[in-house]
Order: structure tokens, then C-alpha cells, then sequence
């Protein structure tokens, strides 16, 4: 790489990625033409499919509200110089730690939510120090470390919900139904409520806990003196250390945090919407999160609208399995696998095309002079 | 358990092994030339559907084992174009090799045979068998050489890799651009050649084992069914820390406390009642996470691995 690439603002926020997820389209294309389908009919299917109606939209907000969860705890551990690839594992240990509060500790019932998305956090969260941890103060690489905390949870619930949490009635390995107070309303509830009819759907105030997060986690790295650290840290840890700060301490906490946000793919999932703990309720979110993070740049705005757009994606392409059948939902991770390679891996690719664009603009008029 | 359960216990630990060994080889190579390789699950993958593919289409398990290795290979590059040429974050390129690979595998198949991603069952010459007709032999001969062609393939890569790593000049030059890759170019020899070849083995390996879990281990593909297998070779590289003899030890032993989880199910153990086999399905994992965190033992990665290379200016 020669000189230093000069891109304007806006370009290398907003184009880059813009163009980085355009060619991910066009790829994700060419795989539709290969197996032999119209690309756009499906293209045409998908926005139908998660916009067209009230009740897709409200779909593709649900599966939003989880990518806002995922995508954030990759950012927060992105901006402190860690790779957290542990966000299924963390998601999962949230949906323990909530199912095992809400089964069998007694609270009032105007405790229960609260009490749900705490536990929630605290597990996921816990599942994020560890590793965490390892890597602050045994030097353990945190990916490797994470990928095995994934299985390990995935182990784990399988453990709990064949042997421990299961109803011996029931030969179902998932949970008994959480007590009614427990429910995150629904939208379509919540309309209703104050007169609004809504259309009926999976769609639940999670979406406003995601929101809020991100606003939270805005504050939190922009807005405050533990941001500051944790993007310090990120950005050249011995250069922290110079300025007092501790990337041991602030690997644990960003970590901490990751885990947290994580797990609240698991109250949307699980107390939002299932009502009990179920096997392999993270479905790959927590790795399209990934995605999701980079596509958003690390920036709760950039991470609201990629969510979106996996939404849309998740709920479109539920829709395009029934219409057309040679195609399934697995499209989706086609297409958050070639944004990952193109949005993460090849982003030095990518902005020098878009450099190369601008200096070409920028350089004819001079050449015509010469 | 008698003889006959521990003889079938130990073959079914050897195929069991094969895979990881595939992939745990691939990594050692990958990595030791300073690309760190976290896709050997989607390469598995890919390789499996390929082979299984191109078997069914052919008839012919050789011409799925060819597929399987192309299959694995193009996807090899395609992190190797991401991490040695455009220098991009390997891990990065890595996860999103395995979403790919469990993406297209499972819509291409299902578009290809409607099945819901798997392929049409595989028989006789399609799948890789006995190489050996010992079906007239004693048991313990059976287990030995009654196994399918990968399974020797398969083992041979153990001394290949040690001897080339450890006895030649390409296996040294290889290893030094894993540790000191300024070292190597000083010396006039192309990093990002040596690091293209070392990915490029990494994805013939990886092809291998994953035509094995498709023709062999199995009569077919079925989505996902590598099942985190590229992951406990991940594992198994760590514990073996990087040198291929240790690889076999350490994938062998995987390949057991698999084999051991399968025959365990349900099985009441005196005294102990039924064992719950996800503690040991667990242990690769908890083992991995011990050992790295230098509790027991330390496991040093090569030194250069996960940075790209820039010349300095």
C-alpha cells in the first residue's frame, strides 16, 4: 500500500460500504443464475416479501431487532482492538441465565421482565469475561478462545435442556413455558393498547430495548471517558497504557459489555417471542452480526440500518422459499458471507477502488492542461 | 466391553480421526507460514458437497475426491487473496469462508436435487471403500486394512508434512516466513509466494478430508454435517502446538473421546449411571481453552502468523 488513501468523509462512511455491499448483490446474484433462477424475481420477491405488507414489515423489524443486539456487541468489542466471534455462545448463555431466573425465582410479576433481560446480560456477559479475561491476563488468543466458548455453550444447553430443564412429560429437549409476566408485549398488542391496530406478528418492544442500546452504546464509546479508553485501546494499546489506561481492565469490561448486548438476541428471541428456552434459538445471528458490524462501521447508526437490511433479507427470504422453491432461507447466508469477505476482509480492496475512482475525477482536468 | 467393542471402538476412532487430521495438517501448514486459518470448517464443508456432487455425477469416487480438493482449494485462494494479497484481516476472511460454504453448499444442493440440500444416497463405486478385500480376514486385520484408500492417504500426510517442514529447504524457508517474514524477503525469497503455496496445501488437505466425510464416512452430504469438526482440528493444532506428529496424537485422541461420546450414549455406567455424553463431547473444547490459557502446558503460535506482510519503504 503506497500513500496513505485520502477519501473524502462521506466516501469512505458511506460509499465504501455502500459499494462493498452493491458487489456482495451482484455475487449473490450470479449464485441465483448458477443454480438457474431469475435474479430479479427474486430481488423482486425479497422486498416484497419483507416490506410489502404490514405484517412482513413487522418480521423483518423482529429479525432487525436481533441483528441490532449481535451487531452491536461485535462493534463495542471491534473498537477496543477485539475480535468477539463468541456472540452465539454469549446469546445462548443469555437465554440460561433468563429461562433459569424466570423458572424459579419467585418475584412479583411486575419484576419478572426486568428481572429476565438482567439475568440475561449478566450471563452473557459472563460468558464474554472469561474469555476476556484470557486474554487480558493469559495471553489466550480471544478468537480462538470465543469459537471454543461457542461450542462449549452449545454443549451446554443441550446438556440442560435434555437432562435438567425439561418436563419429564414433555420429549421436547426445550424448557416449560416462562410465567405469563415475563412476555415482552407484542406490537401488535402494545397498538392495540392505545388504539392502534396493528398487524399481528413476532414483532415485540425488544425493538425498543435494541434502540435504546444502540443509543446507549453510542453514548457509551462516542460520548464517555470509558469509551475514550476502550477506543484508545483499540486503536494502539501501548499508546493507552502511556495514558494510564489498562488494556487488561479495558479488554474485560469491552468484553463484558459484548456479552451483555449479545444476550439480548435471547430476550427478543426467547421472552420476546417463544416463551421458553428452546434448542439452537440463535440460528447463526450472532455470526450474520458480524456482518452487520462491519457493513455499520462500528457505528450504532451504520449497525441500525445493516440491520435492517439483514431484516429484510431474513424475512424476504423466508417469503422466497414458498415462492420460489429452488431457492432457500441459506440464500441469506450466502449473502452475509460475501459481505463479510467484502465489508471486512477485502475493505482495503474495496476503498482503493473507490480511491482510484476519485483520483481519476480528480485528476483529468489537470491531464487535459499537460 | 470385550475385544470386538474395543476393536470397533478403535476403528471407529480411526475414521473419526481422519477429518481432523485433514484439517489439522491444513492449519499446521496455513499457519505456519503466518495465515491464520479459522475457515478449515467451511473448506470441510465445501469439499464434502463437492465430492459427493461430482461422485453421484460421475460414478466415480476418484473424480469426487478431485472435486472435493478443487472445491476446497478455490475457496483456499479466495483467503489467500483476502489475507496475503490484499492484506485484509485473515480472521475476517476465515468466518466468512464458512458462512459461504455453509451457504452455498446448502442452497446449491437444494436447488440440484430438492432434497433439502443433500445429495441422492452414494453407492458402491461412488464412495471411497475397503481398499483391501479383508472381509475373509480376522477382526483386528479388518480394522487395519480393511479401510478405504483417504483413510491411508490420509495418514501418509503426517510424515509428508513433518519431512517437508522439517528436512527441506522449502520447509524451512516456509517456517521462517511464519516467524520472521522480513528475515525471508532480505534473503530474496517471495513471501507471498511461499504463503500462497502454504494456503494452497492448507485447501488440497482440507479437500481431502472433506471428500472423506462426504464419500467415505458417509453415503452422501447432508447440510452441515462437518458439525464443527474444522473447529476440534483448530483444537486439535493448538494442543499438538504446531508440529505434525503431535497433530496425530492430538487428533487421535479427539477421534476417540468422539468415537467414545457416540458408544457412551445411553449406556448406564455402573456406579455412575448414565453418563452424559456431552461432557465428553465437551472436552475437546474446555481442554483447548485450558491449555491455551497456559494453565497447563503453552501452546506459542508461530510469531508472524495473523499479520500481513508490507514491505517496509
Amino acid at each position: 500500500m503506497a500513500a496513505p488513501l485520502k477519501l473524502p468523509r462521506w466516501a469512505d462512511v458511506a460509499l465504501v460500504p455502500a459499494v462493498s455491499v452493491v458487489a456482495a448483490f451482484l455475487v449473490a446474484g450470479l449464485v441465483v443464475l448458477f443454480i438457474g433462477e431469475d435474479p430479479l424475481t427474486v430481488t423482486r420477491v425479497l422486498i416484497y416479501g419483507s416490506l410489502g405488507t404490514g405484517y412482513s414489515l413487522g418480521f423483518t423489524l423482529f429479525y432487525a431487532t436481533n441483528f441490532i443486539f449481535t451487531g452491536l456487541a461485535v462493534a463495542v468489542a471491534f473498537h477496543a482492538g477485539l475480535f468477539n466471534i463468541g456472540g452465539e455462545g454469549q446469546a445462548i448463555l443469555g437465554g440460561i441465565g433468563l429461562a433459569l431466573a424466570l423458572l424459579f425465582l419467585p418475584v412479583p410479576a411486575f419484576l419478572a421482565i426486568p428481572l429476565g433481560i438482567l439475568a440475561a446480560a449478566a450471563f452473557g456477559a459472563f460468558w464474554g469475561v472469561v474469555p476476556g479475561y484470557l486474554q487480558a491476563y493469559r495471553g489466550s488468543h480471544i478468537v480462538i478462545t470465543t469459537i471454543m466458548f461457542n461450542w462449549l455453550a452449545s454443549i451446554l444447553s443441550v446438556y440442560l435442556l435434555v437432562n435438567v430443564l425439561r418436563p419429564p412429560t414433555s420429549m421436547n429437549p426445550e424448557t416449560p413455558l416462562f410465567p405469563q409476566a415475563s412476555f415482552i408485549p407484542a406490537m401488535h398488542e402494545l397498538g392495540a393498547a392505545v388504539g392502534l391496530e396493528l398487524p399481528r406478528s413476532q414483532l415485540n418492544a425488544s425493538l425498543f430495548l435494541a434502540l435504546i442500546a444502540a443509543w446507549l452504546v453510542w453514548l457509551l464509546i462516542f460520548r464517555s471517558r470509558l469509551g475514550y479508553a476502550i477506543r484508545t485501546v483499540g486503536a494502539n494499546p501501548s499508546a493507552a497504557v502511556y495514558a494510564g489506561i489498562s488494556p487488561q481492565a479495558v479488554t474485560v469490561v469491552a468484553m463484558a459489555i459484548s456479552g451483555a448486548l449479545a444476550a439480548g438476541l435471547a430476550v427478543n428471541e426467547l421472552m420476546g417471542y417463544q416463551h421458553r428456552l428452546i434448542l439452537e434459538f440463535t440460528s447463526g445471528y450472532g455470526f450474520v452480526g458480524i456482518a452487520v458490524a462491519l457493513m455499520g462501521r462500528g457505528h450504532p447508526v451504520g449497525i441500525i440500518l445493516a440491520s435492517l437490511l439483514f431484516g429484510m433479507l431474513y424475512q424476504g427470504g423466508a417469503e422466497l422459499a414458498f415462492e420460489v422453491p429452488a431457492i432457500t432461507r441459506d440464500m441469506i447466508v450466502v449473502i452475509g458471507g460475501v459481505l463479510i469477505l467484502f465489508a471486512g476482509a477485502l475493505d482495503g480492496l474495496f476503498k482503493r477502488l473507490v480511491a482510484a475512482a476519485f483520483a481519476g475525477r480528480a485528476v483529468q482536468p489537470v491531464a487535459k492542461e499537460a | 466391553m470385550d475385544a470386538m467393542g474395543l476393536l470397533a471402538l478403535g476403528e471407529s476412532t480411526l475414521r473419526l480421526t481422519i477429518p481432523l487430521l485433514c484439517a489439522c495438517l491444513a492449519g499446521l501448514w496455513s499457519e505456519r507460514s503466518g495465515v491464520i486459518d479459522i475457515g478449515l470448517e467451511g473448506k470441510l464443508l465445501i469439499a464434502a458437497f463437492a465430492a459427493a456432487a461430482a461422485s453421484y455425477a460421475t460414478g466415480s469416487a476418484y473424480w469426487g475426491l478431485l472435486a472435493g480438493i478443487g472445491a476446497s482449494t478455490l475457496f483456499a485462494l479466495v483467503h489467500g487473496f483476502a489475507s496475503i494479497s490484499q492484506r485484509g484481516n485473515q480472521i475476517v476472511s476465515g468466518v466468512a469462508i464458512n458462512m459461504l460454504a455453509a451457504g452455498l453448499t446448502a442452497v446449491i444442493g437444494n436447488a440440484w436435487y430438492g432434497q433439502g440440500g443433500r445429495t441422492p444416497p452414494l453407492e458402491g463405486d461412488q464412495r471411497f471403500l475397503a481398499l483391501f478385500d479383508v472381509s475373509d480376514q480376522s477382526r483386528i486385520v479388518q480394522v487395519l486394512f480393511g479401510q478405504s484408500f483417504l483413510v491411508y492417504l490420509a495418514l501418509l500426510l503426517v510424515p509428508l508434512t513433518w519431512y517437508v517442514l522439517a528436512k527441506t529447504r522449502f520447509g524451512l524457508r516456509l517456517r521462517a516466513v511464519g516467524e520472521k517474514p522480513a528475515a525471508v524477503d532480505t534473503a530474496g525469497i517471495s513471501v507471498t509466494g511461499l504463503r500462497y503455496s502454504a494456503v494452497i496445501i492448507a485447501g488440497v488437505f482440507c479437500g481431502i478430508g472433506g471428500a472423506f466425510i462426504g464419500t467415505a464416512l458417509s453415503a452422501g452430504f447432508l447440510p452441515g454435517m462437518t458439525a464443527g469438526k474444522g473447529f476440534i482440528a483448530l483444537a486439535a493444532l493448538i494442543f499438538a502446538k504446531w508440529r505434525a506428529w503431535p497433530a496425530l496424537g492430538a487428533c487421535l485422541l479427539f477421534g476417540f473421546l468422539e468415537a467414545l461420546s457416540i458408544r457412551l450414549q445411553g449406556v448406564d455406567i455402573p456406579g455412575l449411571g448414565e453418563m452424559p455424553v456431552q461432557a465428553i463431547q465437551a472436552l475437546p473444547y474446555a481442554m483447548t481453552v485450558i491449555l491455551l490459557a497456559g494453565f497447563v502446558g503453552r501452546a506459542i503460535p508461530p510469531r508472524a502468523a495473523g499479520q500481513p506482510y508490507v514491505k517496509e519503504r
